[in-house]
């Protein structure tokens, strides 16, 4: 499965899209597509350019990154993994 | 698309008749200025010893920059002010914003072409900034001068 | 120091201005990010893994109590406490938001500080030695010839869009501390035969993709014509560099391809053919400059200081301190104090807010108010007396920051990697961690001796593997991290670029790896003789079989 990643553009925070369009900052709440059905989200996605500063396909299963670029994905989904007191990881669920 | 230029220092949009374009294949082909008002479309990779002793006879040189991150003719321009002497009108054509236009307004640039709305914030650009560090082929003075003329005028 | 005067400081808020301008175009989605990108960069903002990073100019290394003060201000308020000192004598945010960067950059002009050229195809930040001003082994400061570099380099109309990034390194001393043969260009100042002064050239040195040495394409440059020579080298790149395709745009590329003895010609008819006095700055303005890096004002001192023998004597990790960290002063009774950001197990290069506070103090207490930032991701104080350098050990231990192992096999430098960046493959960090803590809480690191390990997480080497006497690389394969080991690179006057081993291990397995190497080394080494002349004496390939030794066959 995939799903639409980004940074916000105001301050770069890590963003996945969800299913009400809007954007998440919790991987496990991004919303999944079939990867048929990928390519014309994220062409609507990336045209939201006063939103996002930058968006691509991730590929996704269960709430975590999966794919070759598992890792980076998983650091962005969560913070650098030298400094476990930063990034999401380090940040109460609202 | 309009034409921008600057007359008297003043950015206008060009009011004169447009020049007859050569471009520098059909000036290999034999093409020459005649009666009229003409311009040169030179290529960024166009080495310009070949058409140098040919220069004065054109009323414009057109340099292109075929994507804003591509600055060869902004040496060419310099090259045509400093080494060539030229002094008609330097031309910049292609993906030509306003951030840049500062930059091509010092290297030798006095014409833009761009998109009528863009006006204004070429004349914006080409006023962000009051002091500079070098010479170029524009008259402003870089700043170690205008420090000597500080230091002289306090003497 | 140098001190901004009314233009300078002109052209830094206007360019703020400018930026404030081109973010808010870029917000209402006047600009794409496509437009944009080139724009921010040229300001020096990245956008990283997590957040966008601002990577903040140390022109050659040199800050004031004032400015480290104020990084810290930023560090807090607009950052998450901590900054990270660069292999290129910058410091990185690596949390500001967008929308928060034209005030940071106004906060930095307060304080004569700018982030313009820090990233993007134009010329960089000029780098230099960090002991200018202090080393025993200086010709003279090379310091005033930086930053006449750093002005004519500014918004220059010619060079802001080309090929490529541009990297300028000068240096004064024998002992080459900035790497000049690593650099788009490196400057050496030398004394010629007639006993004047002026610049070898070298050109097309550079790390990255396609790792080169750099030629000298002048011996000798009068120091006067400098600004008119740089330029002759700049526009037969920005006119002559490849364009069509991103690793090949450097400027080593081009010199490797036309030959160093061509591109030298191109570069001297350019410079002949050129105004030359339209461009060099006048002598006056050189003088003024040169005004700012004067000498402060030293006291007479004897050589040897009482107070330092009896403290060595006293407290036996001061005396290890102080012989690891400390280097030669110029002047007697003064020493340049090193302070190592490579506390063993913390990311190599971060500093925290109260850190750069607590050296702020000691830099404005002990040092003429002077602080370096060097390439290899450490600070000093450039001038400290004899007698206060135990207060300054003893400060620096209660911030944190007491790690005695400048130039030993903990002093590892590292890019951020995968943990921050953007274009990383692998982490640099971690590995960084495991192997200075192995070789410091083993207590062989002394015995060891003279080792830099350096680090990349990617080809693009801000880690400058390829000149590590061990380097890493971080590599994906199929996902996972691998790490590659090269042996036998320098960057210093005997400059060479390391050879790759073999194939890449894992991370568990190339901390081991490298653990074996310098087994090895103690086992075959001769008196006296470092890591990397035994390395250069005994060759790659029983280094490579040392290197596999044990580990598995992938």
């Amino acid at each position: 499965m995939k799903a639409v990643t980004g940074n916000l553009l105001s301050n770069g925070r890590v963003v996945y899209l969800a299913a009400d369009d809007h954007w998440t900052e919790r991987l496990e709440d991004a919303m999944l597509l079939d990867d048929a059905d990928a390519e014309p989200v994220l062409a609507a996605a990336k045209s939201r350019i006063r939103e996002i500063a930058n968006a691509y396909l991730i590929d996704a299963e269960n709430g975590a990154a999966t794919g070759q670029k598992a890792l980076r994905e998983t650091i962005r989904a969560s913070g650098p993994s030298v400094r476990k007191d930063l990034g999401k990881q380090a940040e109460p669920r609202s | 698309m309009a034409t921008l230029k600057f007359t008297d220092g003043e950015l206008a949009p060009c009011r004169e008749d447009r020049a007859t374009e050569i471009t520098l294949a059909e000036w290999r082909e034999g093409a020459r200025p005649e009666a009229g008002r003409f311009a040169l479309a030179l290529p960024n990779d166009a080495a310009l010893d070949e058409v140098a002793h040919a220069l004065a006879r054109f009323d414009a040189i057109i340099l292109h920059f075929p994507t804003f991150k591509d600055g060869r003719a902004l040496s060419q321009a310099r090259l045509l002010r400093a080494r060539y002497g030229f002094a008609g009108e330097i031309r910049a054509r292609g993906e030509v914003l306003p951030d840049q236009a500062f930059f091509m307004a010092r290297a030798g640039f006095d014409a833009f072409e761009i998109d009528c709305e863009a006006i204004e914030s070429f004349r914006t650009a080409l006023s962000a900034f009051s002091c500079v560090y070098q010479r170029s082929s524009d008259d402003r003075a870089p700043v170690y001068a205008r420090r000597a003329a500080t230091r002289a005028a306090a003497a | 120091m140098y001190r901004y005067d009314e233009f300078d400081e002109t052209i830094v808020r206007e360019r703020i201005a400018e930026f404030r301008g081109q973010v808010a175009r870029r917000l209402s989605g006047a600009l794409t990010e496509d437009q944009f990108k080139p724009l921010r960069l040229m300001n020096g903002l990245y956008l990283q893994l997590h957040a966008y990073m601002l990577r903040v100019a140390i022109p050659y290394g040199t800050l004031s109590s004032r400015q480290m003060r104020r990084l810290a201000h930023i560090a807090r308020k607009y950052d998450k406490g901590y900054g990270h000192m660069t292999t290129r004598q910058n410091i990185q945010f690596n949390w500001p938001a967008l929308v928060d960067v034209p005030d940071i950059l106004e906060e930095l002009a307060d304080v004569e500080m700018h982030a313009i050229q820090t990233s993007g195809n134009c010329i960089r930040n000029v780098t230099s030695d960090q002991y200018a001003g202090a080393a025993a082994d200086e010709i003279e400061d090379p310091r005033p010839w930086c930053e006449i570099i750093r002005q004519w380099s500014t918004l220059h109309p010619e060079f802001s869009y080309l090929p490529r990034k541009f990297k300028i390194a000068v240096t004064a001393s024998a002992h080459d501390r900035a790497a000049v043969r690593v650099h788009d260009i490196g400057l050496r100042l030398h004394r010629n035969a007639e006993g004047k002064t002026g610049f070898e050239v070298i050109v097309g040195g550079g790390l990255g993709r396609t790792p080169m040495i750099g030629r000298t394409i002048r011996e000798f440059l009068p120091k006067e014509h400098l600004l008119s020579y740089l330029e002759a080298i700049m526009r037969v790149y920005n006119l002559h560099g490849r364009r069509d395709n991103i690793y090949k745009a450097r400027i080593k590329i081009l010199v490797h391809s036309e030959g160093a003895e061509s591109f030298r010609r191109a570069v001297e008819d350019e410079w002949s053919g050129s105004d030359k006095a339209a461009v060099d700055p006048p002598r006056e303005e050189i003088e003024r400059i040169r005004r700012y890096f004067a000498p402060p004002p030293f006291e007479k001192l004897e050589p040897e200081s009482a107070a330092f023998d009896k403290a060595r004597a006293a407290d036996a990790e001061f005396a290890r301190w102080a012989r690891v960290n400390a280097a030669p002063h110029k002047v007697p009774g003064y020493v340049i104090a090193n302070i190592s950001l490579k506390t063993p197990g913390a990311p190599p290069g971060d500093i925290s807010a109260a850190q750069m506070e607590a050296v702020a103090d000691l830099a404005e207490r002990y040092s003429f108010d002077e602080l370096r930032v060097t390439h290899e991701q450490n600070l000093c104080l450039p001038h400290v007396k004899k007698d206060d350098l135990y207060d300054v050990y003893r400060a620096l231990k209660a911030a944190g920051l007491g790690a005695a192992n400048i130039g030993l096999a903990s002093d590892i430098v590292a890019c951020p990697g995968l943990d921050y960046c953007d274009l990383a493959n692998a982490r640099s960090i971690p590995i960084a961690q495991r192997l200075a803590e192995r070789f410091a809480f083993s207590g062989e690191e002394d015995d060891i001796g003279d080792l830099r390990i350096k680090i990349s997480g990617c080809i693009n080497a801000c880690g400058h593997h390829h000149v590590g006497h061990i380097g890493v690389l971080g590599v994906d394969k199929k996902g996972e991290e691998f790490y590659q080991v090269t042996l036998g690179g320098s960057p210093g006057e005997d400059a060479a670029l390391g050879e790759i081993v073999g194939r890449g291990l894992s991370a568990d397995e190339v901390v081991d790896a490298v653990g074996r190497l310098v087994d090895f080394y103690k086992d075959h080494r001769r008196e006296g003789e470092r890591f990397l002349d035994a390395y250069r004496r005994i060759g790659l390939e029983r280094f490579k079989e040392a290197l596999y030794g044990d580990a598995e066959i992938h």
